[in-house]
């Protein structure tokens, strides 16, 4: 066997292990860093590849994003440190037929239409991929580029609104700061905890 | 200009001449993982040194003198008491995650190192997305602090995680778009096509007011991605014993400090090769002599004169400015920062299409 398929295979088992575990463990948090191996597994098989603009984007929006963004939630609920209690055997019956259909239904598309080994190299210059997002040609991405900005645009402006507070309520905030902070010194942190909350 | 391609490129011939392919792979990764745990040991020797040198100048102390000729084998005496002491694991501890957390933050420093540019054709992976990488992979440290946050099963701790998860989170962007200003000159996110961009000057000096701005937000930035003064919250003694490291001993904290101190060489590695030309010497337009002067001085001296005189300026915050606090960080980051620097980029952007810069 060749050095790459030797890789290939060890970089696959490592991301379909680390997906078995994410959903096996019983601990919420380690549960999540399951989850987060897997994803940086993907992203070492796009590096392996050698598409390395799209493994540089599964790592920024997977792990740097939204992993994050589970760690974090995951921190600000309760008992997250508890073992959560075992699934019952009727859960992990239709789990498995559900895993089981899934890998039937796309062996039985790989089998019907299989792949193609291509001698090419693949590669493609940033340069070009930029081009390509912002050209309103025919294959340009200019539409779905834009129409994603908004919507992105209408996320961030809800959350925005949604964390905001209404006057009433600054109001009220900063006659308790100011009675807390004269009282003891070392509320500085109490107060500033829901900032964290809201800014992230 | 000397480079040390004759050198890499003789090394690779012998090797892929008397190994084959393959072997001779295996024995370059071999050597180049042997390279770069040598420059962290080094690193995190000569840093730490000059830290505690730095800070005994601002508060007219001498600093360590006792071992070795000007106590500059003090932090290796040290290295060696982390090494000897016991790594406790507190018994309410995940201690999966608790033992892992440091290894993944060490990691995420190693694995920084590859695409920076040392000295004149001598890099270990000149990746075509260089400065993408970088950013990408900077925002998996950031895991590691939050899985010793939550594993040591300390409430300090947890705070501790929390407020550099938002703090590294929040300053992550500012970051990024300083370094966008300078993809958008060069038209180039590799580190090579980055660094020859500024053979007739730097782009500091090049970019005009816009790259001074772009480049004062980055110090910022990355002094706050760093968790260094007056940045600190994550680890501020004061409040929160020692934040997310408070459990770790022996070398599993020595791997958080050292850690940290790699990420301060390798933020200012990248402000060096964005702003200030990597390895390129200073190069003044058309002045053919005086660049060929500057051209004597080899590439990697540039490089790491120009890094040392970074880390020293972030050296220089600690000791200068007091401590923020949290809704003040956030403020600074999202009030200020972030909207002068998408200003900032909007502006450098023109520039570059109208074809201002030098």
């Amino acid at each position: 066997m060749e050095a790459s398929a030797i890789i290939f295979y060890a970089i696959a088992a490592f991301i379909l292990g680390a997906g078995v575990l994410a959903v096996t463990t019983r601990k919420i948090f380690r549960s999540a860093i399951w989850l987060l191996f897997s994803l940086v597994g993907i992203a070492a098989m796009y590096f392996w590849m050698q598409v390395e603009f799209i493994a540089a984007v599964q790592i920024i929006v997977y792990v740097g994003g939204i992993v994050v963004l589970i760690i974090f939630s995951i921190f600000l609920t309760q008992n997250s440190g508890k073992e959560m209690p075992k699934t019952n055997w009727r859960k992990i019956l239709f789990s498995t037929l559900a895993t089981l259909f899934g890998f039937g239904f796309s062996y039985n598309l790989i089998n019907e239409y299989s792949f193609t080994p291509s001698t090419q190299a693949f590669n493609v210059p940033i340069k070009e991929i930029g081009r390509q997002m912002l050209s309103p040609t025919d294959h340009g991405y200019v539409l779905p580029f834009e129409v994603v900005s908004m919507l992105l645009l209408a996320a961030m402006i809800g959350c925005i609104v949604i964390a905001m507070k209404s006057p009433e309520q600054k109001a009220a905030e900063a006659s308790v700061t100011e009675t807390e902070v004269h009282t003891t010194g070392g509320t500085v942190t109490i107060i500033s905890k829901p900032e964290i909350v809201e800014e992230v | 200009m000397f480079s040390l391609k004759s050198i890499t490129d003789s090394i690779q011939v012998w090797l892929s001449a008397n190994l084959g392919a393959t072997g001779a792979l295996i024995a370059q990764c071999v050597i180049v993982i042997l390279l770069a745990i040598a420059l962290f040991a080094v690193l995190g020797l000569v840093l730490v040194l000059m830290e505690r040198k730095v800070a005994a100048r601002m508060q007219v102390r001498l600093g360590p003198n006792r071992v070795g000729p000007w106590g500059s084998m003090q932090t290796a005496a040290d290295t060696l008491k982390l090494i000897v002491k016991e790594g406790l694991t507190p018994d309410g501890a995940d201690k999966f995650l608790f033992n892992l957390a440091p290894y993944i933050v060490m990691i995420v420093a190693m694995l920084l190192l590859a695409p920076i540019a040392y000295a004149n054709n001598f890099q270990i992976w000149d990746i075509n997305i260089g400065v993408l990488y970088v950013t990408a992979v900077s925002s998996l440290g950031v895991i590691g602090i939050l899985m010793a946050g939550w594993a040591s099963n300390n409430n300090y701790s947890l705070l501790g995680a929390m407020r550099s998860g938002a703090q590294i989170v929040s300053y992550e962007l500012s970051a990024g778009l300083a370094i966008l200003t300078i993809v958008v000159l060069t038209g180039s996110l590799q580190i090579s096509e980055i660094v020859q961009s500024q053979a007739d000057g730097w782009w500091i000096f090049k970019g005009h007011i816009p790259a001074i701005i772009a480049f004062i937000i980055f110090i910022i930035a990355v002094t706050a991605e760093t968790n260094r003064a007056p940045f600190d919250l994550a680890e501020a003694e004061s409040e929160l014993t020692a934040g997310f490291h408070t459990e770790y001993s022996g070398m599993k904290f020595a791997l958080f400090f050292l850690a940290e101190y790699i990420n301060i060489f390798i933020v200012c590695a990248i402000g060096a090769t964005l702003f200030l030309g990597g390895w390129m010497p200073l190069h003044i337009g058309n002045w053919q002599a005086f660049n060929h002067i500057m051209d004597y001085i080899p590439s990697s001296v540039w490089f790491f004169g120009k890094v040392f005189f970074l880390i020293f300026l972030i050296m220089w915050f600690r000791w200068t400015f007091p401590r923020l606090r949290v809704d003040q960080l956030l403020n600074l980051e999202w009030k200020y920062l972030l909207p002068i620097s998408l200003f900032n980029l909007l502006l450098v952007t023109m520039i570059a299409i109208l074809g201002w810069h030098f």
